[in-house]
């Protein structure tokens, strides 16, 4: 093996590869071969480091120094300044949130975002190349199926999984251990396992990171769970809309085919196991469990009452284990690590680490991965650095298109599956919307019904035609032209869907309407009684107006498409409210802070 | 004529490959969805008697995910997150420009066959929120500004 005295970690995940992480990985292996370093420094492609705000990432190992949106022209700077002469480059080093250092010698692990975090499932991501199996190996990878398959029954694994309290990541919080035990107990001539990578919560994107950064550690877990539950072949359904997912994921299967640890007589022993990868299609209601596997199987993804249950019936109508990729991504190390060590992190009944997309109106969009327990405020302030631009806090909203929002008095709510729900949210899969004061709440639960909608299978009528209803009362509150009793309906449709929609997604789908109703009743009530959206978001009832502060400088009146503006140079000018779009181009162009919306 | 026929040639070695494998209609749709650019009826039927599967199940299945379309789209596919984390940030009304713009509502394809204007949900890029995708090329921290311009980049290509 080859022993380079550098290496240049450059991330491939989804962000960075939109901001042009590929040019970057050229570059550098143009520069450094024109320097002459091929032999002495190597670049590596790997998955999500996190912190996408600051993408394109750059890592320069051995002394670990972190630079931050790096562009394809200052590549020639770090490599002959810091990889030729060993002088960081101090002005692209990554400027902490918090202490607004830029210090080059700082630890990864001691910058804010990531002095808070416990790395479990995201381990390997931003780390090793995912593409290259004996990086994976040489961080411990393929040792828990080893050892799951050598020197444990497969009593023993399901026991492990039980008692470290690991719960389904997916959203459920079903207790994973219990679903390998029922699955187990099932008697027939073959049964399945299943990775759910169908992650279609818009704006939580951890799924994909980790089948990106780190897919051996899903393969492995995987066959785990196979001898565990006594199954010869997995599925791992998986979005379309995930390319870069797909394509390492199925490296990685011919790469752990080639060495042995898929296929027949694993490690010597009796136990085979094969894996197949199946592509989703762009269908929300493929993430319930039973949608999903009619998928597979061909079919249109329509959910079907149970029982029976998966572990009972499933795929191709045999007994079939299916569980989320982050669920998958901390099998390995349990096994590795015991139960003991996994279960005393997080709190009570929730146990180990959850990793959230943290996006919208806040400083560090990424990923995180954190304890059990962990404080929302902790999540937004300490790691995510807070909204931007000074505005104030307003919501957060967790567990996508099935959670809720939750208000600045419930920030020190430590977060886990028990806590989210008792606030009136739920985790899902881990989502994390920050925003601020000019999200209009009554629209965002518009916006997550007008999702459901799109994504309603339509097979039953509660959620087909009652969130179609739901949503119809949301469309005219925001126009203006809301009316009194339309909460009222609101709350009774949503109790009625809730409780006879046929599966999860229905079930859920009325909670971002009730819990912005709950915390946020005045700005329905405004919209009602008022015609006015204090946020000044919603279109239909926001004015815009010129102060006394115009210069009369005409910028405005140029600018606007509709010619709503009149006025003589160097005067106040005027908005004709009749003739006005609400387009917004006034305020952008006007350079001295002279119109507001009403 | 030619080109056609090539085409279902080579659908017609998708199907051989997929034949007997438990829900092959699901990857033989999206083979075809990728050789043709859409699933029109024809395509549809030739599944249907290939695979040996009723057409109203290929249609069924060809209707319910929103990656299959039964009609070709444009030259350039201009997809739109509207992702939470990309609508929280203003999504919407780089949408509304794009609409204005193209002149062309939300799904629409212009009469030149050039743009196909699409939104989408989540392209898991949130931290250059808002995005669009034009053809795989990733389009961040978008202003309605922005717009014009990106358009006419790609009106002027040949």
């Amino acid at each position: 093996m080859e022993i380079y005295r550098a290496h240049v970690l450059v991330c491939g995940g989804t962000g960075c590869s939109s901001s042009g992480s590929a040019t970057l990985i050229e570059r550098f292996n143009e520069k450094i071969a024109e320097n002459g370093l091929e032999k002495e420094v190597k670049v590596i492609r790997t998955g999500c480091f996190g912190l996408c705000e600051a993408g394109p990432v750059v890592i320069v190992y051995p002394d670990g120094t972190f630079y931050s949106r790096v562009k394809p022209e200052n590549v020639d700077e770090i490599v002959t300044e810091h990889l030729l002469k060993g002088r960081k480059v101090e002005h692209l080093v990554y400027t902490d949130h918090a202490t607004h250092e830029q210090d080059a010698n700082k630890a990864l692990e001691d910058i804010t975002f990531y002095k808070h975090q416990k790395r479990i499932a995201l381990r390997n991501c931003g780390v090793i190349d995912p593409e290259n199996i004996d990086e994976y190996l040489a961080m411990d990878g393929y040792k828990a199926l080893e050892k799951a398959l050598t020197k444990m029954t497969r009593e023993e694994v399901i026991d492990e999984i039980l008692k470290s309290g690991l719960r389904g990541r997916g959203g459920g919080g079903f207790p994973t251990g219990l679903k390998w035990k029922f699955t187990y107990n099932s008697v027939s001539d073959q049964k399945y396992v299943a990775c759910n990578a169908d992650e279609g919560d818009p704006g939580a994107f951890m799924d994909r990171s980790i089948l990106e950064g780190d897919p051996h550690a899903i393969i492995e877990a995987m066959a785990i769970a196979g001898y565990a539950i006594g199954a010869s072949e997995g599925y791992i359904y998986v979005r379309a809309e995930y390319p870069i997912a797909v394509k390492r994921l199925t490296v990685a299967i011919e790469q752990a085919r080639e060495y042995g640890l898929l296929g027949d007589n694993i490690f010597g022993t009796d136990f085979s196991f094969n894996l197949f990868i199946r592509l989703g299609a762009g269908a929300f209601v493929c993430g319930e469990e039973t949608a999903l596997m009619h998928s597979i199987e061909g079919k249109r993804g329509e959910p079907t009452t149970r029982p029976p249950f998966p572990a009972v019936k499933g795929l191709f109508a045999k007994p079939t284990m299916l569980n989320n990729v982050e669920t998958y991504a901390n099998v390995a190390q349990i096994i590795l690590h015991g139960a003991d060590w996994y279960n005393s992190m997080g709190t009570e009944k929730s146990k180990g680490t959850k990793v959230f997309a943290l996006g919208g109106k806040i400083n560090n969009t990424g990923l995180v991965e954190v304890p059990m327990g962990t404080t929302l405020r902790t999540i937004i302030y300490d790691i995510g650095g807070g909204c931007p631009n000074g505005k104030k806090f307003k919501a957060v909203q967790t567990g996508g298109p099935s959670g809720g929002c939750l208000p600045e008095s419930l920030l020190d709510t430590p977060v886990d599956y028990d806590n989210l729900i008792a606030a009136g949210s739920m985790m899902g899969s881990g989502g994390m919307i920050v925003m601020d004061e000019d999200n209009c709440m009554v629209d965002i639960a518009r916006f997550y019904l007008d999702f459901i909608v799109d994504e309603s299978c339509g097979k039953c009528t509660p959620c087909r035609v009652g969130t179609k209803r739901m949503l119809e009362i949301l469309n005219r509150i925001v126009n203006g032209k809301g009316k009194e009793g339309d909460i009222e309906k609101l709350e009774e449709l949503a109790k009625t869907i809730k409780s006879t929609a046929l599966c999860g997604l229905g079930q859920t789908a009325p909670n971002p309407v009730l819990s912005t109703l709950h915390f946020f009743r005045d700005e329905y009530e405004a919209h009602i009684k008022e015609k006015r959206c204090p946020a000044h978001h919603c279109k239909a009832l926001l004015q815009y107006v010129i102060t006394d502060k115009c210069r009369g400088c005409t910028a405005c009146a140029r600018v606007c498409p509709a010619q709503a503006i009149s006025g003589e140079v160097k005067k106040q000018h005027v908005i004709d409210p009749d003739k006005c779009l609400k387009c917004g181009a006034c305020m952008e162009k006007c350079r001295f802070g002279a119109i507001t919306k009403m | 004529m030619d080109q056609s026929k090539e085409k279902f040639a080579q659908l017609q070695e998708l199907i051989d490959s997929h034949r007997n494998q438990p829900g092959a209609l699901m990857p033989v749709l999206q083979g075809a969805q990728g050789i043709f650019g859409c699933v029109s009826e024809d395509v549809q039927k030739f599944i249907a008697e290939g695979l040996g599967v009723t057409l109203s199940e290929v249609y069924g299945v060809a209707t319910f995910y929103a990656q299959f379309s039964l009609h070709p789209k444009g030259e350039y596919l201009i997809s739109v997150c509207l992702g939470t984390a990309c609508y929280v940030k203003g999504s919407q009304s780089v949408l509304d420009k794009l609409s204005e713009v193209l002149e062309i509502p939300v799904g629409g394809t212009t009469p030149d066959g050039r743009f196909t204007l699409e939104a989408t949900r989540c392209l898991g890029a949130c931290g250059l929120a808002p995005v669009m995708m034009i053809n795989g090329e990733v389009y961040g921290r978008l202003t309605p500004d922005a717009v014009p311009g990106i358009i006419a980049k790609y009106k002027a290509k040949d």
